[in-house]
């Protein structure tokens, strides 16, 4: 293993985070806060409770995988993009390092990153709401687990992005849509049937699920079947990036 | 002299059916100094990104050191140091920081005082702290130059090294080449300069079309291109060289009315005092006399030409 390598990439990634602190953690601090505002209290106070837990509490496993899946793909997708853009990755990959290598220093940096960005977000909440977790291990398991997996999804999506439109469309037209329609803020059960159906193949509907789990002991999912969801995901992923440096995609010609 | 780098039947088809480089094989020795020419578009860079792994060989086989950069490439990439033809920088970075990046992505650990002897070399020192943006071109440029010896590499590839840099900085650089050469790095660069690659080079390649033409010794080649030679203009057209002429490397021009020699101008004899006298016993009337002299630029230009026809 080139540990010096991978430790190269992985610094200079968090050096961009620590370069814009302010922005870093300012930005989701101050939109966690408004969500508090206007979903917790405004709009929560006339939501009963679900399952025994306030919906101001209920939402903040929700906030959080919403932030981490953005920042994760963000993060990642600019990490390789922008070296393909102005065409540093030349020396990237001239370098010794394996393919795996590569992977590890953006996609640990940007995983890093978000999940930082996190529990961050899950202080906050602590201002605004009273949560106990009941499920600390499996809660930061997930929170990991979501992290890479995006990470990778972010890596995949900077390295086939063309240009910065492509790169910040799929994010906004896919992914946040997922994140929203995937059970963040509500719960699958308060949705007629026929869309509880459809909500099952919103694979972000599993991650949440078993996050929420992890705090308040309740479910729109079995957690086996969310633990699933997230490992099929990210295999996935793998399969996907080790294809694109198996054959060189959009990376070399 | 050990090879190197040994390219042997190298293709490389491009997305499109495009061909850049057409079995090229090729052997660059251990400390030599190698200069590539060719005309824009001959597959210089392409020769290059594929022996440092940037570009995928579509065929053909390269090793470094024994080392296959397909099979064995951790080995071969370690070696190898590359300064590209486009400056290519993070605009925000500081130029300690990307040279330190560089150092630690080819696996060295972190050794401050190497970078700062590098920076000192480019006179690049005291902006070591500078962000890459502020720097003028000819910096970037040696900022370049740092990331690629930041690991120490055996084999160094300079891509158009030269290209927008003025003359001072350019002797910088040959001197810095001459210098990588006597610690027994081997350099491979290409230019569009001739005089640099005369200036410089042990050997001299040229390739045009995705083709090695010739990889030659420069002073070989300089000894091809420092033959001149006379024409001598006679009064009467002949019908074939005299016998008493026949020790002489003599050719009749077609119509017979001169004849040409060729000498070379750098030897301590040119034996044209010689020719003129003997020309004078066979009792030929000269008309005039004239000399030319075919530079490398002129050979260089000749070859691709007469290829291209
Ligand atoms: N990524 C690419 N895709 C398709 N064709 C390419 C690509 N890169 C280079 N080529 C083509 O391959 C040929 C060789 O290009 P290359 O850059 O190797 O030339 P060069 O000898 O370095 O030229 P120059 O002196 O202009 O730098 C050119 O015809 C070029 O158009
Ligand atoms: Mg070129």
């Amino acid at each position: 293993m080139n540990w010096y390598g991978i430790a190269a990439i992985f610094r200079f990634e968090m050096a961009r985070f620590f370069r814009s602190i302010i922005q870093s953690i300012v930005s989701p601090v101050l939109s966690t806060s408004l969500y508090f505002v206007v979903f917790g209290a405004a709009i929560g106070s006339r939501i009963p409770e679900i399952e025994g837990v306030s919906y101001g509490a209920f939402i903040v496993p929700g906030l959080i995988m919403l932030t981490v899946l953005q920042q994760s793909i963000q993060n990642a997708g600019f990490g390789i993009y922008f070296p393909r853009f102005i065409g540093t990755i030349f020396e990237v990959l001239s370098a010794p390092l394996s393919s795996f290598e590569i992977v590890l220093g953006y996609v640990g940096a940007a995983a890093v990153k978000s999940l930082m960005i996190g529990l961050i977000i899950l202080a906050t909440s602590f201002f605004f709401v009273d949560i106990t977790i009941q499920h600390p291990f499996w809660m930061i398991t997930f929170l990991m687990m979501t992290a890479i997996s995006f990470a990778l999804l972010g890596f995949i999506l900077g390295v086939w992005a063309k240009n910065f439109e492509q790169l910040n469309l799929v994010p906004l037209l896919i992914v946040t849509p997922l994140v929203f329609l995937g059970g963040s803020f509500y719960s699958v059960s308060m949705l007629p049937p026929f869309w509880q159906s459809v909500s099952m193949f919103n694979p972000v509907l599993y991650l949440v699920s078993g996050f929420r789990w992890s705090f308040f002991g309740m479910a729109d999912v079995p957690i086996t079947a969310s633990l699933i969801a997230i490992m099929g995901f990210m295999v996935a992923c793998l399969a996907i990036v080790w294809w694109i440096f198996r054959t060189g995609y959009r990376l070399k010609v | 002299m050990p090879a190197i780098v040994e390219v042997e039947e190298l293709d490389k088809t491009y997305e499109g059916d495009f061909k850049a480089l057409s079995s090229v094989s090729l052997e660059i020795e251990e400390g030599e100094i190698l200069a590539l020419l060719g005309p824009n578009g001959a597959g210089k860079t392409t020769l290059i990104s594929t022996i440092c792994g940037i570009s995928i060989p579509t065929s053909g086989r390269i090793s470094v050191s024994g080392h296959d950069v397909v099979t064995d490439w951790r080995a071969a990439r370690r070696l190898i140091g590359l300064v590209p033809q486009e400056i290519n920088l993070e605009p925000f970075e500081f130029v300690g920081n990307t040279v330190r990046f560089s150092r630690g992505l080819f696996g060295k650990a972190p050794d401050e005082a190497f970078i700062d002897q590098i920076l000192t070399d480019l006179s690049l020192i005291d902006k070591k702290g500078s962000r890459i943006a502020q720097l003028s071109g000819g910096m970037k440029r040696r900022v370049l130059i740092a990331k690629a010896l930041a690991h120490e590499p055996r084999v160094l590839f300079l891509d158009e090294p030269t290209a927008g840099v003025d003359v001072e900085l350019r002797r910088d650089m040959w001197a810095l080449v001459e210098r990588l050469r006597s610690e027994g790095v081997t350099i491979i660069l290409t230019t569009h300069y001739i005089e640099e690659a005369e200036a410089i080079a042990d050997r001299i390649g040229i390739i045009r079309s995705g083709e090695i033409l010739l990889v030659e010794e420069k002073n070989k080649l300089i000894k091809r291109l420092g033959r001149k030679t006379l024409t001598v203009e006679l009064k009467e057209p002949l019908t074939q060289l005299p016998d008493a002429l026949s020790d002489y490397d003599l050719q009749l021009s077609e119509g017979g009315n001169a004849l040409i020699y060729a000498y070379d101008a750098g030897a301590e004899r040119t034996g044209i005092t010689r020719l003129l006298s003997s020309l004078q016993s066979a009792g030929l009337v000269l008309a005039d006399l004239q000399t030319n002299e075919s530079s490398l630029e002129d050979i260089f230009v000749d070859l691709v030409q007469e290829d291209a026809q």
